[in-house]
């Protein structure tokens, strides 16, 4: 044990540098995010995670961002444990029929001002899934969507990149 | 092989006796299916449902009753003397949990929408005090209706939706249906693609073991070996993406063999991945083995019994911490698996520690297999068209966490008709319930890791 730690002290961090925010995600928010939120919150946002349907690939490269290689807290967000703690909704899936009622309630227990970021392409309008009975489709279907990050499932690197949009959005009309 | 009512009930009776296996259990309106594991071979039984009924398989051996909840709600099959008759993929009526009774007893009520970031799920927990005296669950959650988008699908979009049936197997289920559609029409994909094949499949196994172990580490807070197991995950999936073009493999396996073919680069890399797993991977095992703090969380908890894992034909990990040696490529086995040499590690003491041992060991041997197959990587083309021809093909494939059952049904167009995928969790998930019982609710999320069922597999 001691070694392991005295290795990784000397090997210095493992953790890369951080990609640029993405130009499309700002573009999408700018039009949507209100200033007096963005005032609020700073650079510091709490996240919380609704898997709504999905296959849980989005669920793997979102748990991804917590790996050492990608440290999403050094920028100031972290994922919690409960939607009163959050102000971003992190929402996968195509909502299922199952999860609608599950994600409002989830929605509603968050408090505002708050964003909802719809991730993967199940999330946009349903996927590969949308011509099911037992799915209801997009995200924005059941609850507003700030911010949409593509993929199938996203890199980590793209999630990242829509992430900091979202900081830069939200800090630079202080 | 289409059976009359009384051979459907001895086949019943004999899962009941233990003489046989219950590898799968599907319907589709007017018939039902059943596959069995006898003598380490499969058998299919299909029966005609009069009316829509069918004598009911739960009735007489438990691991069947959720399967059967599951055809009443998708096809309308009425099992007869089925003894929960309650919703378990449809969310249309209140669902009445079971009770528990006694003295100072308080439910848990945990989900869907979980603390951390899981799939969802309900968990009802009934406690004394710290200790768990029952554990239901309701799964349902991510009832995607895979199978009913399945029935007329093209081919191409249903190898699609196979592979986005749960995320963390999705080469194991592109896997599973390929080979049950090659199975149904009559194709052979050409020997360079089952060996990517399996090098992806063990590169997917590699990858969600590492996970797996760091996140068990992680339950017990220990973060220091999540994190250096997390590392590791991520160099298999940089490498998976490099190979192959997606960190994940999905869609690279196709009916007819692969979509990506592996370059020089690609092969190189891998090799620097399978020595960085060796020169890696046995130091932190070694951290493991030697933290008692961590050791006292792992060792003794959730202790599943090897009588309950034969019970339920428990496939991978979780059926072989209980001492169940099966594997589904060595029995019934498929290509290139007869060609490779590798060991099936099979332990007895059925603990949180005993599934991450059989995880640690696993590595190895995936690591030792991804070798094996790069030293002997046959050259030629990576996909054979299929003709499209009607017919019936069914696999069973060995993914991270246990065997996928696949069916298809093939139309003379080249279209599914109907397709049936299995999850392994379907008998894992029950077992959880029963592994978890007097253990302590601090300890849930532990064996709960440990298990690592999939929600969207199971839900469909």
């Amino acid at each position: 044990m001691r070694t392991l730690l005295l290795k990784r002290l000397v090997q210095g961090p493992l953790t890369e540098p951080a990609p640029a925010p993405d130009a499309a995600a700002l573009a999408e928010l700018g039009a949507q995010v209100d200033r007096a939120a963005r005032r609020r919150l700073g650079r510091s946002l709490s996240i919380r995670e609704v898997d709504a349907g999905s296959c849980n690939g989005c669920e793997l490269e979102i748990h991804a961002l917590n790996n050492i290689v990608y440290d999403l807290e050094r920028f100031g967000l972290r994922f919690v444990a409960s939607p009163r703690h959050a102000d971003v909704l992190l929402v996968t899936g195509p909502v299922t029929r199952n999860m609608r009622e599950a994600l409002e309630r989830t929605y509603a227990a968050t408090p505002d001002p708050k964003w909802v970021v719809a991730v993967g392409d199940c999330a946009r309008d349903g996927g590969i899934f949308a011509p099911s009975p037992a799915c209801v489709g997009g995200v924005s279907r059941v609850v507003p969507v700030d911010l949409h990050i593509a993929g199938c499932p996203p890199t980590p690197l793209a999630l990242l990149s829509g992430l900091l949009a979202l900081l830069e959005d939200a800090s630079k009309n202080r | 092989m289409i059976v009359h009512r009384s051979d459907w009930e001895q086949a019943a009776a004999r899962l009941q006796a233990g003489e046989a296996s219950l590898v799968a259990l599907w319907g589709e309106p007017g018939s039902a299916h059943m596959a069995l594991l006898d003598q380490n071979e499969i058998h299919t039984l299909s029966i005609a449902c009069d009316g829509g009924r069918y004598p009911s398989v739960g009735r007489l051996h438990p691991p069947a009753i959720r399967l059967e909840r599951a055809m009443r709600d998708l096809h309308g099959l009425e099992p007869d003397g089925l003894p929960d008759t309650r919703q378990w993929l449809h969310h249309d009526e209140p669902y009445r949990f079971l009770p528990a009774e006694g003295e100072s007893l308080h439910q848990i009520p945990v989900g869907p929408v979980h603390a951390g970031i899981i799939e969802p799920g309900h968990f009802r927990f009934t406690a004394n005090g710290e200790t768990v005296v029952r554990l239901e669950e309701r799964l349902g959650y991510v009832h995607k209706g895979t199978e009913q988008l399945m029935a007329g699908a093209p081919l191409e979009r249903a190898a699609r939706l196979a592979g986005r049936v749960s995320g963390d197997s999705t080469v194991a289920y592109a896997l599973a249906f390929a080979h049950a559609v090659e199975a149904a029409s009559g194709v052979e994909p050409p020997p360079r693609a089952v060996w990517l094949r399996a090098l992806m499949a063990e590169l997917e196994r590699l990858a969600n073991h590492c996970g797996d172990i760091g996140a068990v580490c992680n339950d017990a807070a220990f973060v220091v070996l999540h994190a250096q197991f997390g590392w590791l995950r991520e160099q298999v999936l940089r490498t998976a993406a490099r190979c192959f073009g997606h960190r994940l493999m999905m869609d690279c396996v196709v009916p007819g063999g692969v979509r990506a073919d592996l370059a020089a680069e690609g092969q190189h890399a891998l090799r620097v991945l399978a020595a960085l797993v060796r020169s890696r991977f046995p130091e932190l095992v070694e951290v493991y083995d030697n933290t008692e703090s961590l050791k006292d969380r792992t060792v003794g908890t959730g202790i599943l019994t090897p009588a309950l894992a034969a019970q339920f034909a428990a496939g991978g990990y979780v059926g072989r911490a209980s001492g169940r040696a099966f594997d589904a490529r060595r029995t019934p086995g498929y290509a290139p698996y007869g060609e490779l040499e590798f060991d099936v590690p099979v332990v007895q003491a059925g603990d949180v520690n005993a599934r991450v041992w059989i995880r640690v060991r696993e590595v190895g041997q995936s690591v030792a297999l991804i070798e094996q197959l790069l030293a002997a990587l046959p050259t030629g083309s990576i996909y054979a068209e299929a003709r499209p021809s009607a017919g019936e093909g069914l696999a069973l494939v060995e993914g991270f966490r246990g065997d996928i059952f696949a069916w298809v049904r093939m139309r003379s167009d080249g279209h599914v008709e109907r397709c049936h995928l299995r999850d392994p969790s379907w008998f894992q998930w029950p077992l959880l319930e029963a592994a978890i019982e007097g253990n302590i609710v601090a300890d849930f999320p532990l064996c709960n890791k440990s298990f690592n069922c999939s929600y969207s597999g199971h839900d469909l």
